[in-house]
């Protein structure tokens, strides 16, 4: 299979992957108890006649097929439907939040590549030292601290403690550390661990120990040759992180009270607002696919094997 | 003669392999057991509460509202005066009912389907693969965050919310590792004797094919912890008398300038959990994984 050929099946699969993660995220939100009429209106003032009406309008009393096919057409033609609580159109609430977001996604993960390759490279090349233990206990730290302890323990001392820092907010640059750094220690542990890893595989491998046979320095070996290997692998877990992240804006967002999508949806979900939930995990799910199949492609690109493989 | 010195040969090295992994106390070995040790004693926790809080999380000291951590309150008292490290103590329940008991749906079931896709194969390993993309297209915590919301506060809601999120991660695994079995000489061999599927399935698969499935639901544990407490934390779990972890946490936010310590140690808790299950997690990878070795 040429290489073209394979990105357009890869591109098929993501296509249908979009369109069943529309009907699952359809499913469980059509589960959801309570009547979103009744919470729209109080039915202490509200005659039966005006919430049969109301859900009329909005379609509620169609059954779940017809109400699947009326919302798939309508977001076809881009209309992700209005939010019960203030009727505001979903799609333009969520691409105005959506770059808040994606700046917040793309410096945790500028950050997370930093300290994840540094530290996973010198991790491996100065193996059982203290610099690798260190590292390693960053990358532990890094996967089992909750983002909204490690937020909270951030603010605590950069905004209350020191004063540097501001604790919430989204207007400068200034907001942006702190959650960046939150979120991005997540990614930075994945990275560390993956890299290390790979690395000590590497260099195991007997092209490097025909390398050194060769007499090139060490660091030529390790930084050219070993180093270039080792990353292949770890551009996947960098690419899955970017779509973990963007997800993780949820609970960090909420930490630092900062606008963006991750916000909508929670305080969508607290007020049951059923459009908007449905609308921001659809559009996080076409987001995840997009960056799944862009690493994909890279990957084919970067990898000479994978590209010759089938 | 010879065949009795081969077979000497033969016995003595597991034997000696054993021997060595049990007095072995290095510097990483050291960290597993202390490891160890904090989960024994979390759990301890979440079994016998009354045993090992100082106080009733509920009585609110009055005379001691929001006071730091001293000798009579070790982690201080929250803004009703309750006893901040006997309500961690109580709150280790929760927060561990909804990390095991999602591993173990979300790990049976997960890893039954990829049991099932890897062993069948053919349409069966098609029609369960689609369905695993599409639950990885949604981001787990999205996902459990929509399922939750769907069916309402509740512990074991978002108990099962974390385990449905966490079904394609196990799926993935057992499938990978049934299709490595099932191809081995032994299971072959067995085959050509005769021996019916489910057989070799229950006698010959599953019993080596647990060690891949344990790793993976020991570093489950951790994740889903955090993905359960993060529910809590935006509010998706229960409301109780004695919150979990993250709830309680949550708490403490409108305190971080006058009470720092109500956050921070229920987030200590969770750190400390996860971490050493995460440390067992890799001594536990490292020790069947031949690659790593």
């Amino acid at each position: 299979m040429t290489l073209i050929s394979k990105a357009l099946v890869r591109i098929a699969n993501s296509f249908v992957s979009v369109l069943g993660s529309l009907i699952l995220v359809f499913c469980i939100i059509y589960l959801l108890p309570g009547d979103p009429v009744l919470s729209m209106i109080d039915p202490s003032v509200a005659t039966p006649e005006m919430i049969e009406n109301l859900r009329r309008e909005l379609g509620l009393d169609q059954p779940f097929y017809v109400q699947f096919v009326e919302y798939f057409t309508a977001i076809l033609h881009g209309d992700f439907g209005q939010s019960l609580i203030n009727s505001d159109p979903v799609l333009p609430k969520i691409l105005m939040h959506f770059s808040a977001t994606l700046i917040l996604t793309l410096t945790s993960t500028i950050f997370s590549i930093v300290i994840g390759v540094t530290l996973g490279v010198l991790s491996a090349i100065y193996r059982n030292k203290w610099i690798d233990i260190l590292a390693r206990l960053v990358g532990l730290f890094g996967i089992s601290m909750p983002t909204f302890w490690s937020g909270i323990l951030l603010i605590l001392i950069f905004s209350v403690n020191l004063n540097w820092l501001p604790a919430m907010g989204s207007d400068d640059w200034k907001t942006l550390i702190l959650p960046s750094l939150a979120l991005g220690f997540v990614g930075a542990g994945l990275i560390i661990r993956m890299v290390r890893t790979s690395m000590l595989e590497v260099v195991n491998e007997q092209f490097i120990v025909t390398l050194r046979a060769k007499g090139l320095s060490e660091r030529v070996v390790m930084y050219r040759h070993a180093l270039r290997n080792a990353l292949i692998p770890a551009i996947t877990i960098i690419g899955m992180n970017i779509g973990e992240m963007m997800a993780g804006t949820v609970v960090i967002e909420t930490v630092f009270s900062r606008q963006g999508i991750g916000r909508i949806i929670a305080d969508a979900i607290m007020a049951k607002d059923l459009p908007v939930i449905q609308g921001v995990i659809f559009f996080s799910a076409i987001v995840y696919v997009i960056i799944n199949l862009l690493v994909d492609l890279s990957y084919s690109v970067i990898d000479p094997r994978v590209r010759r493989s089938h | 003669m010879k065949e009795a010195i081969n077979s000497k040969t033969i016995w003595s090295a597991p034997k000696w392999n054993l021997i060595k992994l049990k007095i072995n106390l290095s510097a990483s070995n050291l960290f597993v057991y202390v490891a160890g040790m904090i989960v024994l004693f979390i759990v301890a926790c979440a079994l016998f509460p009354q045993w090992i809080a100082p106080y009733s999380p509920t009585h609110m000291h009055t005379e001691f509202i929001l006071s730091p951590p001293s000798a009579l309150h070790l982690l201080g008292t929250d803004y009703f005066g309750r006893d901040v490290l006997s309500l961690v103590v109580y709150g280790s329940r929760d927060s561990l009912i909804i990390g095991v008991v999602s591993v173990l749906i979300g790990g049976g079931i997960g890893g039954g389907l990829g049991a099932l896709a890897g062993y069948v194969g053919g349409v069966v390993d098609m029609i369960f693969m689609r369905f695993t993309d599409i639950l990885m297209t949604i981001p787990g915590i999205l996902l459990a965050l929509a399922i939750a919301a769907a069916l309402g506060p509740s512990l074991m809601n978002v108990v099962l919310a974390v385990a449905v999120s966490s079904i394609p991660g196990y799926t993935r695994v057992m499938r990978g590792q049934m299709m490595s079995i099932k191809k081995r000489q032994f299971v072959v061999a067995s085959r050509s004797i005769g021996t019916p599927n489910w057989r070799i399935l229950i006698w010959h698969i599953l019993p080596n094919s647990w060690s891949p499935l344990l790793v993976m639901a020991t570093i489950g544990l951790g994740t889903s912890i955090l993905v359960g407490s993060g529910l809590s934390f935006l509010g998706l779990g229960v409301i109780k008398e004695i919150p979990d972890w993250g709830a309680l946490l949550a708490q403490g936010r409108g305190y971080l300038t006058t009470g720092w310590w109500i956050s921070t140690f229920p987030g200590l808790a969770i750190t400390l959990f996860v971490l050493s299950v995460n440390i067992i997690g890799d001594k536990l990878r490292d020790m069947y994984d031949p690659k790593t070795k």
